[in-house]
């Protein structure tokens, strides 16, 4: 048991009052926004939940929200099944240790525009290959003008550039299983399946649990990579919700749906991190 | 079986690879060969399009840019995350779960939510288009995913080694920098490699917190669209050279970096 | 300050959590509270319960504006009193 000492409060400070900087001010200020018809500092007008009204009964919040949805539960359906793989696929010694380590970290360095650069060119039917390789073996794909291939393009995308964090951490989880626990499966000559489901799946359900919130929370306010790459499009195939926001909040300047559009979606964000969050702790008080 | 886990490897890292090996491919082609055909590598392989990142100022100066605020913001995180970490890994304090929580949170809002205010507020205090602002934008995720990783990395350190330290009559600020944080070497490197990540990646607030003179070069990127079109080599080139200094850093902790995606917690 | 656009309204919003949050941290000081069971389905400090019930109070006023029409200060009553009964036996 920790020893309880409020003066650690004053090792916490130095964190507290950065974060609260740029944490606290700026929230204060969408909940100001988001009840008042602002035009300039000097002129506003106090117009209660108007907004929230609104903003609730908008088309683009629904369409946005259930695409993100649907995009946050395909992310995780892909790639942490696929992580789970790749992490048991990793070779246990020698040198192809460290050089698939790197590797697989290489997707997670690239900046997230460059991300998407990557996907823009290599999908293109004129100069790219994936592209021009679809369009050779008579699949009609088209990016910039097909929802379907443009959403699944982003998929795709994602699952290059996200899938070897949740191998990484698998992985880091599978390494701390004692070998005597494979040995004791191999006298025993459990199966494959059962050693997966009884010895490495239980080590593994911590790192899971951070892995699952991480993809889903970063997926959640995926913004750079679908930018760079469909600007949103066609239409609004791919236009999620932090990309709804920016449009309103920097396209029209609309301050005050922009506010009360934040603060809707941070709700959600602070609901989903809770319950992950309470998950966690309950976890650890179980050892 | 190890036939079959070695493929999987390998197909993985394959579908990893190409796009890279196509960017790079790209960056070493001219404008005409990349729109004249499809070729598989370099027919005639130029550096045209590096010379164009380095010798033109709008590019390298966002470049330096970009490395000015990531330092930055990896220094600033550090000297704060230490000490917090330590104080929620070593004792329980009024608040400490609901505290640990609340910077979770911040780690976890998106940034388009804190776009507007952050606009605002950085031009109110004066600090609008210098990269310092967006040093202290990025520490909004990066100091709590600091503190959460240096947590899990202190906390494998037994307290017995506090204690010694403390009847040795070592003072605790004395204790914390010549004992403590050597000891957690790896962990601290670990901690910088994910800051630089996540800061070096970032677009939405560099972009929006910078306009001319602090322009990083994720913001440089979205603007090569001159009037021939989109220059496609030199763009290559440059998400060729803004991948360099993330493979730099992660040579450097090569060893650690399994531990390290576990944010210390195994 | 101007950019901030304060209004009374938000002002007093953000000065009662404040309120709160202080008189929390006194009430954890005077007498300590510790983690429990109630009606909820996981054991709960003081804390965790007042954040639940500002959490569920913020959903509540959000779908009160989007599917009905009430005047809101009867979900706002509604839910000061769900927050004394959360913080007594959740």
């Amino acid at each position: 048991m920790k020893p309880y000492n409020n003066k650690a409060w004053w090792l916490v400070l130095p964190v507290f009052v950065l974060v609260a900087f740029s944490a606290i001010i700026p929230m204060m200020t969408v909940v100001n926004y988001s009840v008042q018809d602002i035009f300039d500092p000097s002129t506003r007008y106090f117009v209660g939940t108007e907004w929230y009204r609104e903003i609730l009964s908008d088309p683009r919040l629904h369409d946005s929200l259930v695409r993100q949805f649907i995009y946050s539960f395909c992310v995780l359906a892909i790639e942490i099944p696929l992580g789970i793989i790749v992490a048991l696929s990793m070779p246990r010694r020698g040198l192809g240790v460290p050089v698939s380590l790197i590797l697989l970290a290489l997707p997670l360095l690239v900046p997230w525009n460059v991300v998407g650069t990557i996907w823009q060119i290599i999908g293109r039917e004129d100069i790219g290959l994936y592209g021009s390789l679809l369009n050779g073996l008579g699949i009609d794909y088209n990016y910039a003008s097909s929802p379907r291939d443009a959403w699944i393009t982003v998929l795709i995308m994602d699952v290059w550039h996200w899938t070897s964090l949740v191998a990484l951490l698998c992985y880091s989880g599978l390494r701390s299983i004692p070998d005597v626990y494979y040995q004791a499966a191999r006298i025993d000559r459990a199966s494959a399946w059962a050693v997966f489901r009884y010895i490495q799946l239980p080590k593994l359900k911590n790192v899971l649990l951070i892995a699952v919130m991480l993809r889903f929370m970063d997926s959640f306010m995926i913004y750079t990579e679908p930018f760079v790459l469909t600007g949103g499009g066609p239409g609004t195939a791919t236009t999620f919700l932090s990309q709804t926001l920016t449009q309103m909040a920097l396209g029209q300047f609309d301050l005050g749906r922009a506010a009360a559009f934040s603060l809707i979606y941070f709700l959600i964000i602070l609901l989903v991190t809770w319950v992950f969050y309470t998950a966690m702790t309950h976890n650890d008080d179980k050892g | 079986m190890h036939v079959r886990k070695s493929l999987v490897m390998l197909l993985y890292l394959v579908f990893i690879l190409v796009p890279i090996y196509w960017l790079i491919n790209m960056s070493l082609k001219s404008n005409q060969e990349i729109l004249g055909g499809l070729t598989l590598w370099p027919v005639a392989p130029t550096l045209d399009n590096y010379r164009v990142i380095f010798t033109e100022p709008s590019w390298y100066t966002s470049y330096l840019n970009s490395l000015t605020y990531v330092s930055m913001n990896m220094a600033i995180s550090l000297l704060v995350a230490l000490p917090a970490a330590y104080a929620f890994s070593r004792y329980r304090f009024l608040g400490d779960k609901h505290m640990f929580f609340w910077l979770l949170t911040n780690r976890m809002a998106p940034p388009a939510v804190f776009l507007l205010p952050f606009f605002q507020l950085y031009s109110a205090v004066g600090l609008f288009d210098t990269p310092i602002a967006v040093a202290l934008a990025h520490c909004l995720f990066n100091v709590p995913l600091a503190v959460w990783i240096l947590e899990g990395f202190m906390s494998g350190v037994p307290k017995e080694i506090d204690e010694t330290a403390y009847i040795d009559g070592y003072s605790f600020p004395r204790f914390f920098v010549f004992i403590f944080i050597p000891m957690i070497r790896p962990g601290i490197g670990v901690t910088a490699f994910f800051c630089f990540m996540f800061s070096w990646v970032e677009l939405l607030l560099a972009r929006t917190l910078t306009s001319v003179d602090a322009k990083p070069i994720v913001a440089q990127m979205t603007r090569t669209v001159s009037a021939s079109g989109i220059d496609w080599g030199v763009l290559a080139a440059a998400g060729v050279v803004a991948l360099l200094p993330g493979i730099a850093v992660i040579y450097f902790v090569r060893n650690h970096v399994a531990k390290g995606f576990a944010l210390g917690r195994v | 300050m101007s950019w901030m656009a304060w209004t009374l309204p938000t002002a007093s919003f953000f000065v009662i959590i404040a309120l709160m949050l202080v008189g929390m941290s006194i009430w954890q000081t005077v007498s300590p509270g510790h983690q429990r069971k109630g009606f909820l389905p996981i054991s709960t400090t003081r804390g965790d319960r007042l954040f639940i019930g500002l959490l569920a109070a913020a959903y509540a006023h959000l779908l009160a504006l989007a599917l009905t029409g009430w005047p809101l200060w009867i979900v706002t009553l509604v839910c000061v009193a769900g927050l004394i009964a959360l913080l007594k036996w959740g």
